[in-house]
């Protein structure tokens, strides 16, 4: 390792300085974006099956439980055969590109979403409900009272959404294909591939670099959903 | 020295990380709504995008940007370059999913070519191979009088080996030579890691073991491995078997339809043209050529063309 010897000002270094501003983008494009839809997605899930009983509720959930742990190389090469030129989606000439991660990310994050807002409102107490429903709410009324009630479970949802999102590797780097352009502006190249690239190829000064803004990103993120949790915080 | 002012550069910002997240995080508030500048093409859009599957070590070594930039300028288009290793990026290509190849194992190019996938190959470059491990050498191959002498001590001695085990050109080049030696590596020695060229050399370092490397990727990680060359390649006088030669072919348009022929024909045009030619003679990391540039010559070489021994009367 070389000294840390400070220089003045980063401008010297353009093309460091776009590579690395690029490859965050490129992260927080992809996973903000699967998550969002994710969670779009899988909270009406969730709220169907907490308000209702149906036959086979338990094996729904255990499936919505198991899809937390599905491994992640295996969501890539599902979604690169499904995409690839050869596969039932190749005419939409997707392989390699924003949208394939967005799409594998997606699949990736919904399970967790899902499951744990599903926990958090199956866990409001029924007294709190029937309170609902005693003070003269209509079924709206008490669906957001739950959904009040059950909102720090939901903002935990989406972090650990976001967590599994932007911290994978496999199915990213399977799909999108790790690329960056000759002018080092990435295009498919998120902070987890660039630090298994830069690793490679021995350079790990940046690999740290890139390690320690994915650290502070997952942190930060955690912070404003806690915020956002409510003043009591998630505990 | 380029790498020392980057590296007191990137020193700076390890520091400087979490304030320069500050900076950053205008691109957090935006990341859902806008397009990453710098980026023109529309997926769909046919003409202006070319996905190029290619090795580690064109990658790796750099010179791909180098050649990329002037072509993405003159034309306005952006190549995607994905680097894989030999067989991942020829079975990519055989899926359609690219549209045109550079990579280094005649013996899998010419397949891809029987079989119809590949058009228009060009010799493009070579470099060679070397044998590298560590210094205080174990087995005792320096100066071996050929490759599989060399792979003969190695396996004798029952030395740490790693292999690339990833079926990538090189992998491919390494179990050609154990076979001409009449070794069967295998044992507690052998390791196939499945990893590139550059994590290979990482773990050669860290393990004191022997590996073989192509030359480019060996010199550009010069700073940051701990091996010698211990049996040298065709550049430096060693053994033809060695060489290690690149070429570039297009994906073959009567088979996928989907693929960008035209501008993988332009591409291959431009990687063959004095002025990119000069562009890999020119290439040097750690003050050392990587590339030597082999497209230009006096005589016309049809065996490029088409699979080594291929004659008409086979259609």
């Amino acid at each position: 390792m070389v000294a840390p010897e400070f220089v003045s000002l980063a401008f010297d270094f353009p093309f460091e300085t776009v590579y690395i501003t690029s490859i965050i983008r490129v992260s927080l494009y992809v996973s903000v974006l699967a998550v969002l839809i994710s969670t779009l997605v899988s909270l009406p899930v969730a709220f169907a099956m907490g308000f209702s009983e149906f036959r086979g509720k338990q094996f729904a959930t255990s499936i919505i439980n198991t899809g937390m742990g599905f491994p992640s190389v295996v969501v890539g090469l599902l979604v690169l055969l499904m995409l690839s030129n050869q596969g039932p989606l190749g005419e939409l000439d997707l392989v390699f590109t924003k949208e394939a991660m967005i799409m594998s990310q997606f699949i990736l994050a919904a399970p967790p979403i899902m499951a744990i807002s599903l926990a958090s409102i199956t866990s409001v107490e029924n007294r709190v409900r029937d309170a609902g429903l005693v003070l003269g709410g209509t079924r709206l009324d008490v669906a957001l009272l739950t959904l009040k009630e059950a909102r720090n479970g939901i903002a935990t949802a989406i972090l650990a959404g976001f967590g599994r999102a932007i911290s994978e590797v496999g199915s990213v780097l399977i799909v999108g294909g790790n690329i960056a352009g000759a002018d080092g502006v990435s295009r498919t190249r998120t902070l987890t591939t660039a630090i298994r690239l830069e690793a490679r190829q021995g350079r790990y000064d940046t690999a740290i670099v890139l390690g320690v803004i994915l650290v502070v990103l997952v942190l930060l993120v955690n912070a404003i959903v806690i915020r956002l949790g409510g003043q009591e915080g998630l505990r | 020295m380029p790498t020392q002012r980057r590296r007191e550069f990137l020193a700076a910002l390890g520091a400087g990380a979490v304030a320069g997240l500050a900076g950053c995080s205008s691109v957090g508030g935006t990341a859902g709504g806008t397009k990453p500048t710098a980026e023109g093409t529309e997926p769909g859009v046919v003409g202006d995008k070319l996905t190029l599957t290619t090795t580690t070590s064109t990658y790796d070594t750099g010179l791909l940007d180098e050649l990329n930039a002037p072509f993405e300028d003159m034309y306005g288009v952006t190549v995607d370059a994905v680097a894989q290793g030999t067989g991942a990026a020829l079975e990519t290509a055989r899926a359609g999913d690219s549209d045109v190849v550079m990579v280094h194992a005649r013996s899998l190019e010419d397949e891809f070519m029987d079989a119809g996938y590949g058009v228009n190959r060009r010799d493009l470059m070579f470099n060679d191979f070397v044998i590298v491990g560590p210094g205080d050498d174990p087995a005792g191959i320096e100066g071996a009088d050929s490759a599989t002498a060399g792979f003969a001590a190695i396996a004798d001695a029952e030395a740490t080996f790693l292999s690339r085990g990833d079926n990538s050109g090189t992998h491919t080049k390494e179990l050609a030579i154990w076979d001409a030696a009449g070794v069967e590596p295998a044992g507690e020695w052998y390791l196939e890691t499945g990893q590139g060229m550059g994590e290979v050399l990482m773990m050669a370092t860290e393990q004191g073991g022997y590996t073989l490397a192509d030359r480019g990727t060996f010199l550009s990680m010069t700073e940051d491995i701990d091996l010698s060359i211990l049996v040298q390649g065709p550049i430096e006088g060693g053994p033809e078997r060695l060489a290690n030669p690149y070429g570039v072919l297009a994906v073959n348009p009567a088979v996928h339809d989907n693929v960008n022929y035209d501008l993988a024909m332009a591409y291959i045009g431009y990687l063959t043209s004095p002025a990119a030619q000069e562009t890999i003679a020119n290439y040097e990391r750690n003050g050392k050529q990587l590339f030597y540039p082999e497209a230009l010559s006096e005589e016309p070489n049809y065996e490029q063309y088409v699979p080594e021994g291929w004659s008409s009367s086979s259609e």
